[in-house]
């Protein structure tokens, strides 16, 4: 399983604008690289990655393979209530990986 | 497969009669994070854009794993790392005792693997070490580079030193032509830089990964088209302890983020 950053401010005021991070150990071999027997190594990415906040999506990006390996997301959302932020990355092989983070908003 | 030659070199020869010879005034070294861009800086400093934290968090795994055939986690003898390491990677390369020569951190680490956990030892450039180099490095950041005063440490960095200014290659150049000499020029529009060792094992940008000094050093050896040396070879590790006498006083850097 990769491992997984994730920045999220323990708390926020209610309306406040708050800045997260997300970043994934991940090669992400583009499937254009030649191996050292000559045969392609075949492509593997993260193609999509979605963050929830609570049940609402409310970021969400389609990666494609000239990102560079171990992605590093950054985007703001508004803190409205406290709840769960679930970020999760999906793989070429159709895996899944996830990471919570708390937020309390006062 | 050899590696990608990086097609810097050509440009070289004319670079080097253009500019004036600045060495390194005494008492000023500057790292490698001083020529690079904000945006490298900044990912840098902050520990969740910074990608080598994940070797750091894979070596603190690999710390308390117990290997070889006895069974012993490098914590069962040294314990916590975070006292035990600290200020350990600002002082190698450092003599032992037992084969009488220079170790550099890779080396110690091994000589560790086979004495005391009997286990094979790791390949050098493999993730594990990576891992493990990164993370007992990590625990002297911010440490000032400090260089053991042995006296049994002074063929090493002699040879070393002798090995920088050595002219090397189909171009004919030496470490200290680039990195004494012209360290405040630019080359094919990247900033030369002073050479310093004191970031390393370090996450490359162009690499998309962490690499150890000596693969930074075979790609310059490449780049002036000399043969490199292996790694873990006695020359790589005297260039490092002479490295590590011209770093002293810089802040350890692990793990350092260069473009």
């Amino acid at each position: 399983m990769p491992r997984t950053l994730i920045n999220v401010p323990k708390t926020a005021k209610a309306g406040e604008i708050v800045e997260v991070r997300a970043m994934i150990a991940h090669p992400m071999e583009t499937g254009q690289r030649m191996g050292v027997n000559g045969a392609m190594i075949p492509r593997d990415i993260v193609n999509r990655f979605v963050c929830t906040y609570g049940s609402e999506v409310v970021f969400a990006a389609d990666l494609w393979p000239a990102v560079s390996a171990n992605p590093f997301l950054s985007f703001s959302l508004r803190a409205k209530e406290a709840g769960v932020i679930t970020f999760s990355w999906t793989e070429d092989s159709g895996a899944v990986h996830v990471a919570t983070a708390d937020i309390t908003v006062t | 497969m050899r590696p990608a030659v990086r097609c810097f070199g050509l440009a070289a020869p004319l670079l080097l009669a253009a500019s004036v010879a600045h060495g390194i005034e005494q008492g000023e070294p500057r790292s490698g994070i001083a020529f690079a861009s904000p945006e490298t800086r900044a990912m840098q400093a902050d520990d969740t854009a910074n990608p080598g934290l994940f070797w750091v968090l894979d070596g603190e795994q690999l710390w308390a794993k117990r290997e070889g055939a006895a069974q012993k986690s490098c914590g069962d003898c040294h314990g916590a790392a975070s006292a035990s390491m600290k200020g350990i990677a600002a002082r190698y390369p450092a003599f032992d005792d037992k084969t009488g020569q220079a170790v550099d951190l890779t080396g110690r680490i091994n000589l560790c693997r086979t004495r005391h956990q009997q286990a094979t030892p790791l390949p050098h450039e493999g993730k594990e070490m990576l891992a493990l180099t990164a993370f007992v490095g990590f625990q002297s950041r911010g440490l000032p580079m400090a260089p053991p005063a042995d006296p049994r440490l002074a063929p090493a960095r002699a040879q070393g030193e002798a090995l920088f200014t050595q002219r090397m290659g189909q171009l004919d150049l030496s470490c200290a032509n680039c990195h004494e000499a012209n360290w405040q020029g630019r080359l094919g529009g990247s900033p030369i830089t002073q050479g310093q060792s004191n970031a390393y094992p370090l996450y490359r940008l162009e690499w998309q990964g962490l690499g150890s000094l000596q693969r930074r050093m075979r790609a310059c050896m490449v780049g002036v088209r000399a043969e490199p040396f292996d790694y873990g070879a006695p020359e790589f590790v005297a260039l490092e302890a002479f490295l590590a006498t011209r770093a002293k006083g810089l802040p350890v850097e692990t793990p350092g983020v260069r473009p």
